[in-house]
This record gives structure tokens, C-alpha cells and sequence, in this order.
């Protein structure tokens, strides 16, 4: 059990840990890694709206670092990316 | 003095002719010229479809430029040009080069940390071709569990 905690991969979130829920047996979240550190992209290119969609759900906010499992470093890097790549239309700030 | 870069993208109205889309694209040149800077690169991704409207245009004429300098001064001058300019809806000035050495260093870094480890273990500094450790394949596995929950 204590493995699959572990799994969940919340790293140092102690606040969350009363918000998960019930936990029934056989649960099993992917341990999620930081797709930029996975993939090793060390510049994350605000004109590359493939690398950027996949960080931004249908209302077009972005997906905070909980959700998407991305490390600091990169969340903050990709907010800028995206930031530009909103002044440019490339992606929406809002979609209804 | 250590050189600049800067990324220039510029949106231009659809309606807008290709010998306008030419005359602005020269005008940044003269720009460049007349600053002692030099263009390094310029892309253009043709008409593309917006995001949102801007300005009732529902899409527009992208141009990437990238500038080298010494000083901002040019890219200053470009933006006045630009933000009074009528057929140049939107427009975007990066200063890319400390971000480009950052992202150069961490590559660096990542390349010599991984040469020196595998060199401890015994193995020559690169990796073959063919020989991955098959992060990617365990990570697909467990996105199908993903989906059982």
C-alpha cells in the first residue's frame, strides 16, 4: 500500500493527502515524470504550439504542474512560453 | 561587447498584399542596416489561422525574423516602426540568446554528467545506437493502466 502512495507521485504535497479521497483497492495513478526532462528538451520554444498543446485543456488555461506532473524548473519556463505564445494567437487565453 | 539575439515575429493582416508583406520585411532591413546590426534569419509561415480574433481578422500573415546586435536600440526603433505601422496587427520582440546559452549549458552539463557516469560504469563515454535503457516503452505500459481507473 505504502508502495502505491508512493506511486501516486505528489511529491512533498502533504496538503493534499486528506483531499485524495477513499483509495480502494487495485488503484493505480501513473507515477507521471516531467515530459521536458523525459524528453530532454532544455528550450522550450514559445513558436512550437505542438510542444505547447498538450499543457493546455479545452478552456485554455494552463495545466497546473499537479496535473501534468511537470517539474518546477520547466512548469515556469513553459508559463512563459506560453504567455508569448498567447500574444502571438498561436494559442487562445480563453476558450468558451 | 558580447552580440544580442533577438527574435522579431510580426503579424500581418490577411488582406494585406505580398509586396506589402515584401515592403515591411525590407523595411526591417533597413532598420537592421542602418543600426550596424546584421539579420540573421527570416521565416515566413505564411497565412495562419488565429487563435482569437484580433481586430476582426480571423488569421494572418506570420514573419519570424532573427536579429543579431550589439545593443537594443535597434529592436527599439523596430517596435516604434512596427506599433505604427496600419497592416501589422500584433507584434513580438524576444531577446533569445541568454535563454539559447542557458538551454546550450544544461545540455552541456547533461552530456558530461552522463559521459562521466558511464564511464564509471565501465562504458565508453557515448551510447550506441541501439542501446536504451527503454524509459519510453515502461512509460506506455503504465499509461494503459492510467486508463483501468
Amino acid at each position: 500500500m505504502s508502495e502505491e502512495r508512493g506511486g501516486r507521485g505528489r511529491k512533498g504535497a502533504d496538503k493534499d493527502k486528506g483531499k485524495d479521497g477513499p483509495r480502494r483497492g487495485g488503484f493505480f495513478r501513473r507515477r507521471r515524470v516531467c515530459k521536458f526532462c523525459a524528453e530532454k528538451i532544455d528550450y522550450i520554444n514559445y513558436k512550437d504550439v505542438r510542444l505547447l498543446a498538450p499543457f493546455l485543456p479545452e478552456r485554455g488555461k494552463i495545466q497546473p504542474r499537479r496535473i501534468s506532473g511537470t517539474c518546477a524548473l520547466h512548469q515556469r519556463k513553459l508559463q512563459t512560453a506560453i504567455k508569448r505564445a498567447r500574444q502571438l494567437a498561436l494559442v487562445p487565453y480563453v476558450t468558451d | 561587447m558580447s552580440t544580442r539575439q533577438y527574435e522579431l515575429v510580426y503579424l500581418i493582416t490577411p488582406d494585406a498584399s505580398e509586396q506589402v508583406v515584401a515592403d515591411l520585411h525590407s523595411q526591417v532591413e533597413q532598420i537592421v542596416q542602418r543600426f550596424n546590426a546584421t539579420l540573421e534569419k527570416t521565416e515566413n509561415w505564411g497565412r495562419r489561422k488565429l487563435a482569437y480574433e484580433i481586430g476582426h481578422h480571423r488569421e494572418a500573415v506570420y514573419v519570424v525574423e532573427t536579429i543579431n546586435s550589439t545593443s537594443g536600440d535597434v529592436m527599439k526603433e523596430i517596435d516604434r516602426r512596427l506599433r505604427v505601422s496600419d497592416e501589422v496587427i500584433r507584434h513580438l520582440v524576444v531577446r533569445v540568446d541568454e535563454e539559447i546559452r542557458v538551454a546550450e549549458r544544461t545540455r552541456d552539463a547533461r552530456k558530461a554528467n552522463q559521459a562521466r557516469r558511464r564511464v564509471a560504469r565501465g562504458l565508453p563515454p557515448e551510447p550506441a545506437p541501439g542501446e536504451q535503457r527503454g524509459d519510453q516503452d515502461s512509460d506506455d505500459d503504465r499509461e494503459g493502466m492510467e486508463v483501468q481507473r
